[in-house]
């Protein structure tokens, strides 16, 4: 008999919804298992366990009283911290927001509650999700469930381990550059990220407003399709979300893969790569093959220049969008005499090192005399690698590769040198570049037990095949049922 | 460096400057790769556009800035933000 916090999302709802177990219970359960948990993980940077039992008495009531509280009734999920929680701080993993306490609900928060889930926290990332390991957070250290001595990967690396060590059914990450998918392949999860415009920002904090998008995690991809199809949809508060509507993905997950063609982007197969990794990812690829899915070889030829283009636009857009913390209306203030001098003290102490050096990256793109060679060039590239994909797709339904070239790497391996570390996104950067869904999902483990991440890339709004395909893969076989801290 | 962090409203204290200078300098001596590119007659993407952008009525939506908002002040006076002097 497993836990109440090792059910599925699907089955710990539908149980609420059948009163087998109250909400209450699956909350307590969750609570539980993070208080034996994260003192070694360290995923949670603030619980709510007042306002986490008050949601589950109030969907346990209307259960009671012959209501359906949604598809997600009574279940415990964790939200990354730069998503906004109303009365709940929310940090951004950075000291300049470190007593933030929004007044409203991000619009996926309200959605996660109006399907009947019960928000228990905020889950540690990188500084305004800006790094690939999490050690970027001024306000915790988050450790990988398979080894402590690890990261997790990142940005949402607190929403992986969530997920992983079982505290909570799913969660919420955001990916501007691979930041679900890399801690969700690090950590042994299924992470999606959607395409550009299937789900609102409103109310996330903002790192690259052309790139971000809020994705789930959960622990197999039927779980990511219920989260994504209760968060998905246009939203009056945000004009880039599309008006498209939002399919059943849950409906979608057929198992069947038969004539469904998979493409090899070859650029994503390099020397370098781990051996393990190239080995993993190649029999996921041989799986698909034997399930029916007609596997073929493509080029992405701009695939070199993606790290590049992603640094300087996201960058950019960073140097802009983190203006607005001045001290003057929210967050921390380092009181001067004048104003000007105010905003340089109170951004010099409240900014960490990474994104002091983004905003000077992205300042430097766009200043005059260098806009030319480096941010508008970057733009125009970001067209020939959107290009490459269109023309991929005119041929494949889906693309696989592996998530990143190897396994979690060490915490403190990478940080010394900033471009390393930026190298670890380079399989999930020309994804934002372009735009499009892509999925990642355990396919092996390497000879430590660490997990290997698998990426299925989509056409745009095309989530539901990007399912279907990590859905049958994983019908065929176990690696998403491993669980680490058993 | 220091034309740049004026620019971002950062100081920098000079270890800082030092490290940033040497950071930034290997970061864009990796990106001049992109030069090799010939981006003749390319449109530059600025964002990938779903559907066109909206226009909506230019109506008041959101509640009036309220205690909840102004509580996140760090300093305030009545319902406004206090902030050192401007004009001399």
């Amino acid at each position: 008999m497993s836990a109440l916090h090792e059910l599925s999302v699907r089955e710990a709802a539908a149980r609420v919804r059948r009163r087998e177990v109250s909400a209450v219970d699956l909350t307590r359960d969750a609570l539980a298992r993070i208080a034996a948990t994260d003192t070694a993980v360290g995923a949670f940077l603030t619980l709510d366990e007042t306002g986490a039992i008050a949601a589950a008495e109030a969907i346990d009531r209307r259960v009671a009283g012959g209501e359906d509280p949604g598809p997600l009734a009574g279940v415990p999920i964790g939200v990354k911290d730069v998503i906004c929680t109303r009365g709940v701080r929310t940090t951004a993993g950075s000291r300049i927001l470190e007593r933030f306490v929004p007044a409203f609900d991000a619009t996926v928060t309200a959605r996660l509650r109006a399907a009947g889930a019960v928000i228990v926290g905020k889950l540690n990332c990188d500084e305004f999700a800006m790094g690939s390991s999490t050690e970027n957070s001024a306000l915790g250290t988050t450790r990988n469930p398979w080894d402590a001595a690890r990261v997790p990967g990142g940005s949402s690396g607190g929403s992986a381990v969530a997920v992983a060590a079982g505290q909570c059914h799913a969660s919420l990450g955001t990916d501007t550059g691979g930041s679900i998918r890399l801690p969700a392949a690090f950590c042994g999860v299924a992470g999606l990220k959607p395409t550009y415009g299937r789900v609102s920002r409103f109310g996330v904090i903002a790192y690259a407003s052309s790139l971000d998008q809020v994705g789930p995690l959960a622990r197999d991809v039927a779980d990511v399709a219920v989260v994504l199809e209760a968060i998905a949809g246009h939203d009056g508060q945000d004009s880039t979300v599309s008006t498209r509507s939002v399919p059943s993905y849950v409906g979608t997950l057929t198992g069947k893969v038969q004539g469904l063609r998979v493409g090899l982007p070859r650029e994503y197969f390099v020397e370098g790569m781990q051996a393990e990794v190239e080995a993993g990812v190649r029999a996921a690829i041989d799986q698909l093959e034997r399930l029916g899915a007609v596997v073929e070889p493509v080029s992405l030829p701009h695939t070199e220049y993606a790290i590049a283009t992603y640094y300087l636009v996201a960058t950019a857009e960073a140097s802009s969008n983190l203006a607005r913390y001045d001290g003057v209306r929210y967050g921390r203030r380092d009181t001067r005499t004048s104003l000007g001098e105010m905003y340089e003290a109170t951004r010099a102490a409240g900014f960490g090192a990474e994104v002091k050096r983004r905003i000077m990256l992205g300042t430097y793109a766009l200043s005059a005399g260098y806009y030319d060679a480096y941010y508008l060039k970057a733009q125009q590239v970001r067209t020939l690698i959107r290009m490459d994909f269109q023309k991929a797709f005119e041929r494949c339904d889906a693309l696989v590769t592996p998530v990143a070239p190897t396994t979690a790497f060490r915490l403190g391996e990478k940080t010394a040198d900033p471009l390393t570390m930026y190298l670890s996104d380079i399989f999930t950067i020309s994804v934002n570049l372009a735009g499009l869904p892509a999925l990642a999902l355990p396919c092996g483990v390497d000879r430590a037990g660490l997990p290997i991440g698998l990426q299925v890339i989509g056409r745009p709004f095309d989530e539901e095949t990007v399912l279907r395909v990590g859905h049958a893969y994983e019908q065929a076989t176990d690696w998403h049922t491993r669980r680490p801290l058993a | 460096m220091r034309r740049i962090a004026a620019l971002a409203r950062l100081r920098l204290d000079p270890a800082e400057e030092e490290r940033l200078t040497a950071d930034l300098d290997h970061i864009l001596e990796a990106f001049a790769r992109l030069s090799a590119v010939d981006t003749t007659a390319v449109e530059p993407t600025a964002q990938v556009e779903a559907d066109a952008t909206p226009f909506r009525d230019d109506v008041i939506a959101n509640p009036a800035a309220d205690e909840a908002l102004l509580a996140n002040a760090p300093a305030r006076d009545g319902r406004f933000f206090r902030v050192p002097k401007i004009i001399e």
